[in-house]
């Protein structure tokens, strides 16, 4: 049930980056978002509203879609709930001690050409396919 | 003001997540998992997203100083170690298992899936349980 939707796709991607970059050029911040959210978890003096005030700022916005557009969001998951707890812990775990996730390796760092960041982004994007890939051939 | 630039600046994004689709695992697994019938999407929201960042370092590179920060982040750094390999290895993992990636999976919430509050209360439990294994 593959749907390309390229339009929505490069406007979305372009909010998004738009998000990140009008933080990191007002403010110095780099908003990555497992750096964001890790750091509410584990607050740091003087590091810690601007993260929670962005996370209210996704919510509202996500809330206005679930009203006006609930096709927004998927409706169910394919995957057991103990596999999507599991994959939590790995994503969260992951993260934080790869220092990046998509956002933050991925957009802010290799777009600034870090190697860290580039090197992170290609690993976890080989490594995502394969999982990606294996988990869809075991529940196909 | 921060506040405010944070508040602003997350709704951006939380639209951004939702109009680009990756706020649904369904759509960012539909990329990752080459078996399935593939859809190019995710490549079209990472292009244009670097696009933009681009042009936002090349904003950092010409201020002395953030209007409302102390200061611009420094150089990257360059050392390539096993935390930050394996980390990415690891959320390789688990992303393409779910789909859920940190940002959308926070977004997701509002949809009252449960999977979505099940995925993000053990993203925290995995951020706490990497800071023991590090000490």
């Amino acid at each position: 049930m593959a749907s390309f939707t390229p339009v929505h796709a490069a406007i979305g991607g372009a909010l998004i980056a738009l998000a990140l970059s009008l933080v990191l050029v007002t403010t110095g911040r780099l908003a990555g978002l497992s750096n964001v959210i890790a750091g509410i978890i584990k607050p740091v003096a003087d590091d810690w509203s601007w993260r929670v005030w962005f996370v209210v700022g996704a919510l509202a916005a996500g809330a206005a879609f679930r009203v006006a557009a609930p096709e927004t969001f998927d409706a169910t998951t394919r995957l057991p709930l103990a596999i999507v707890a599991l994959s939590g812990v790995i994503v969260g775990a992951g993260t934080r001690l790869g220092n990046g996730c998509t956002s933050g390796h991925g957009l802010c760092g290799a777009s600034r050409g870090s190697k860290r960041s580039i090197i992170a982004t290609l690993v976890f994007f080989g490594v995502a396919v394969a999982s990606a890939t294996i988990t869809g051939a075991v529940l196909r | 003001m921060t506040a405010w630039i944070s508040l602003a600046c997350g709704a951006l994004f939380g639209a951004g997540v939702c109009i680009s689709g990756v706020v649904r695992p369904s759509k960012v697994t539909g990329f990752l998992d080459l078996g399935g019938a593939w859809d190019a999407s995710l490549a079209f929201v990472m292009a244009s997203a670097l696009a933009v960042h681009i042009i936002a370092w090349r904003l950092v590179a010409r201020a002395r100083k953030p209007r409302f920060g102390a200061a611009f982040p420094g150089p990257p750094l360059s050392t390539i170690d096993v935390p930050l390999v394996g980390g990415a290895a690891l959320f390789g993992v688990g992303w393409g298992i779910s789909g859920y990636c940190p940002g959308p999976a926070v977004v997701s919430i509002v949809s009252g899936t449960l999977s979505s509050v099940v995925f993000v209360i053990a993203m925290a439990v995995g951020v706490v349980l990497a800071d023991l294994l590090r000490r």
